[in-house]
Formats: structure tokens, C-alpha cells, sequence
């Protein structure tokens, strides 16, 4: 029977990557590879082979601005409903969380689509519903979709939709670490294909490879970039061909560009990155939450952030430690009780190595 | 459902096993699910997904150009991409042929 679990296959491939006596650092932006990484044990298996990965910003929910969560508090504290994916509705702001506030009365409701929650508008016009909307462009599709269907206007969007080649981009650029290739996040890339990738390997010289979320597919991914490094290329390669086509989801990306607009965008941890967010073009300014309570979201748009104190969120996010080494890591900070989004998502890192090794 | 079961096997227990997650709408952002389409409507905007197990659901598919029977890749909800069933099949082959090529080269 065909599987993606081939484990001669796989020794196969480790061996192959130990002979090659490399010492490399290689970094994913997706929680779905760490997950695979993590909980089959690939990462230390690769270390042992001279190959150390790490998770950057991949996590959408992780890389949620303080400003953006105090923006959607706001919003429930005056009386509108609160809609959003269930991680981001745990993630603690400066003074509370989602979450908190549901628990003080607030109207927040955890949705699985965009679609549920233009569902609660439809059944309560009475109300304001605000979807906080968050993730790559593996989501971003689906906010697009809905607006262009005219939903009713008592229904907005609090955009926080971020795109992945800037961030990659500003990881080099910040130069804190050195990265010998990207591995690519498959579902992201589903949508937008092989070509927005292209100009990293060009102006940085970094080899990327697109890969899928099997352990096979990640031993894979990872031989071919050290197979890049040995012949001294860079470039992007497709491991994920069975879901990844070289253009993308065409209908998707067209979509997107109808309703959305790129913008200079901040991401947890990171200084402003220039067009890495996503904001909904001037036509759809009626479904625009920061449009729409432009009064009640004045007083968020003058504070000064800071992150939680003693969270290492930032520093886990740009790939210069692991979660194991914050201090606060199954200490202070928990599934249960945690302190920074890493440890909230289970996309983000802290959890992931929370869940699967403890302490 | 060679194809959902073998293949992607780790991603259904990801997510429909995930902890809390039907209390919670607990959706993991950046990954989706491999499902087949065992039902589509005339406008072809909507579709019942068949995940394996018995697990069945209702996504939207105006995102991509499907058929009944296609394998897609569901993602809050909506199909983000049709997968490649003959790609699939042959991902293990290629992966020897890459290997053992490289077994040449050397």
C-alpha cells in the first residue's frame, strides 16, 4: 500500500543527509512542519546529522500584534460581537484577552470559518459582528471570498492578514542569524505557487525548498537544500508537487488582489516590515472595522505596546532561541496559563515543545 | 480512500483530533485538511467533504474548479486547492528516483 511512511525510505534519506557531514541551519515558517518536526522526533534526529531547524514567524496567530488583540478588546468591551479562530481568542493582550473579556460578559464566539461568523450576522442584524481576521495567505482567500458575496453590512473585519515572503525577507535583512535555507510552508503556497519565492534565492543566495507536512516530506525537503548547498546553487525547489502547482491557485490570487491591498505591516517581534500586511481596498471600506469604529479604536491607535514581561515570544519568532531556552518555558508559563502566543497556538513553537517533550 | 487515509493520514488526526477542538472551533491557521467531495451543488459554491473515518463537512469550493470525486485541501472551511492524485501517487517514486540518481552522479 502507498504511504508517505516509508521507513526504509526515510532511514534512507537521514543517512544520505549524515554522510554529507554538513553543519547547517536551516528555518520553516509553518506550526504544521514543527509539529511534524517535533512530534516524530525529526528535529533531533537532523541535529545529530549536523542540520538544526527552527521555526520563524510561522504562526499567524503568534505573530498578532499586542495593538491588534487591545483593537479587537476594544471592539467587545463597546458592545460589538467578537468573532475569531480559537487560538487567537486565548492569546492575553496587555490588560486581558478574548477570552477574559467573554468570561466578564462580552459577546466572543470562536468560529471555524469566516463563513460562521457571517452566518451570526445574518441571524443577528441587531448586532455588530467583527471577525478578527488572522492568518497567511492560506486564509486570506477566505476573508476575499466572503466580501465579495455582499454580506450584510452589519458584518465587518478586523484585517490582520499577513503575508510570508516579506518576513522571510526581513529575516535576512535583520541579519541575527545566519540561515543556510528556507523550508517553504506548503499550504501557504498552495495559493500563491514557486514565483514569489524566487527573489530570496536571487538577492540572498538562500536555497528554499516548498514542502509538505509528512515526516518523509520534511526528510526530503531537507536533503534537497543540503544537495543545493553541496552544488553551490540556490534556488526554489517543489517537494510538495501533489498539492503545490508552480503558478498557485490562480482564482484565489486574483481574489485576493480584488479585495486586498498590501501595507507596511509590525509583527510580534519584529519591527515594522514593509508590505507584509494585507489591508481591504478603499470599495470594501464598508466592511472595514478600523474604518468603521475608527472613534472607539482612537484611543488603541495612540498606546504604546510592549510585549508580556519576560517573554521571549520575539526572540522564538525571528528563530535566535528555542522555546526551551526562555526562562519562563513550562515554568511561568504553560498551555494552561501562558504568558506569550507561542505557548497559546498550537502552531507556536512553545506549545508544540510543551505538548510533545514536557519538560 | 487510499489516497486521504494512507497518504495524509497525519493531518486528519491532527485536526480532528485536536484537543478541544470542537468546543473550540480550534483551528490550526495554516494547515488544511485532505478530504474528498462526495456531493456538489448546481452553482458548484458549496460541497460535502468526506475526511474518512465518517467524518463529513460542508465547505465552500469557490475557491477552485472541482468535480465530484476530485481530493481537495480544506482550509477554514473552503477548498484552497484541488490535490494531484497521480503527483501523489508518484511522490514515493520520485523520491527514489532522486535518491538512486543521485546514486549515479556520485
Amino acid at each position: 500500500m502507498f504511504s508517505l511512511r516509508d521507513k526504509h525510505l526515510a532511514d534512507e534519506i537521514v543517512s544520505r543527509i549524515a554522510q554529507e557531514r554538513v553543519h547547517l541551519r536551516f528555518m520553516h515558517v509553518c506550526g504544521t512542519h514543527q509539529d511534524t518536526l517535533v512530534k516524530h522526533g525529526l528535529d533531533t534526529l537532523l541535529q545529530r546529522c549536523g542540520v538544526v531547524i527552527g521555526q520563524g514567524p510561522g504562526c499567524p496567530v503568534c505573530v498578532t500584534t499586542p495593538r491588534e488583540i487591545e483593537e479587537a478588546i476594544v471592539l467587545a468591551s463597546k458592545g460589538r460581537t467578537i468573532a475569531s479562530f480559537g487560538d487567537m481568542i486565548r492569546v492575553p493582550g496587555v490588560r486581558s484577552s478574548l477570552q477574559l473579556m467573554k468570561t466578564e460578559g462580552c459577546d466572543v464566539r470562536t468560529v471555524y470559518s469566516i463563513e460562521d461568523a457571517v452566518s451570526l450576522a445574518e441571524k443577528q442584524p441587531e448586532k455588530e459582528v467583527v471577525f478578527m481576521a488572522v492568518g497567511f495567505e492560506t486564509t486570506s482567500p477566505t476573508t476575499a471570498s466572503v466580501l465579495l458575496q455582499n454580506p450584510p453590512l452589519n458584518f465587518s473585519v478586523l484585517c490582520c492578514h499577513r503575508v510570508i515572503p516579506p518576513a522571510l525577507q526581513a529575516i535576512l535583512e535583520m541579519g541575527e542569524i545566519k540561515i543556510d535555507g528556507f523550508i517553504e510552508p506548503g499550504h501557504v503556497s498552495t495559493i500563491i505557487g514557486v514565483h514569489p519565492y524566487e527573489f530570496i534565492s536571487e538577492q540572498y543566495h538562500v536555497p528554499q525548498v516548498i514542502a509538505g507536512f509528512e515526516p518523509l516530506d520534511l526528510l526530503m525537503a531537507v536533503w534537497m537544500l543540503v544537495q543545493q548547498i553541496q552544488q553551490g546553487k540556490s534556488i526554489v525547489e517543489n517537494e510538495y508537487t501533489r498539492a503545490v502547482k508552480p503558478q498557485g491557485n490562480q482564482k484565489a490570487q486574483e481574489i485576493l488582489s480584488q479585495v486586498f491591498e498590501p501595507e507596511d505591516m509590525k509583527w510580534r517581534g519584529f519591527p515594522m516590515i514593509p508590505q507584509s500586511g494585507l489591508r481591504l481596498r478603499k470599495k470594501y471600506e464598508a466592511y472595514d472595522a478600523r474604518k468603521k469604529y475608527e472613534d472607539d479604536l482612537r484611543s488603541v491607535e495612540k498606546e504604546v505596546f510592549s510585549e508580556p514581561t519576560g517573554c521571549l515570544c520575539g526572540e522564538v519568532l525571528r528563530g535566535l532561541i528555542s522555546s526551551r531556552h526562555c526562562p519562563l518555558f513550562g515554568h511561568e508559563c504553560t498551555p494552561q496559563n501562558p504568558i506569550g502566543p507561542c505557548m497559546v497556538s498550537s502552531e507556536g513553537s512553545c506549545q508544540i515543545e510543551y505538548l510533545y517533550t514536557k519538560k | 480512500m487510499w489516497f486521504s487515509s494512507a497518504v495524509f493520514s497525519s493531518c486528519i488526526s491532527l485536526k480532528f483530533s485536536s484537543k478541544d477542538n470542537e468546543e473550540d472551533g480550534g483551528l490550526v491557521v495554516c494547515l488544511a485538511i485532505p478530504g474528498k467531495i462526495i456531493e456538489l451543488d448546481k452553482k458548484k459554491q458549496n460541497a460535502t467533504v468526506d475526511y474518512g473515518s465518517g467524518t463529513k463537512r460542508k465547505a465552500n469550493v469557490s475557491l477552485v474548479q472541482v468535480k465530484l470525486g476530485d481530493y481537495v485541501l480544506v482550509h477554514a472551511g473552503f477548498a484552497i486547492q484541488v490535490l494531484d492524485e497521480k503527483e501523489a501517487q508518484e511522490t514515493l517514486a520520485l523520491f527514489r528516483e532522486m535518491l538512486s540518481l543521485q546514486d549515479g552522479d556520485r
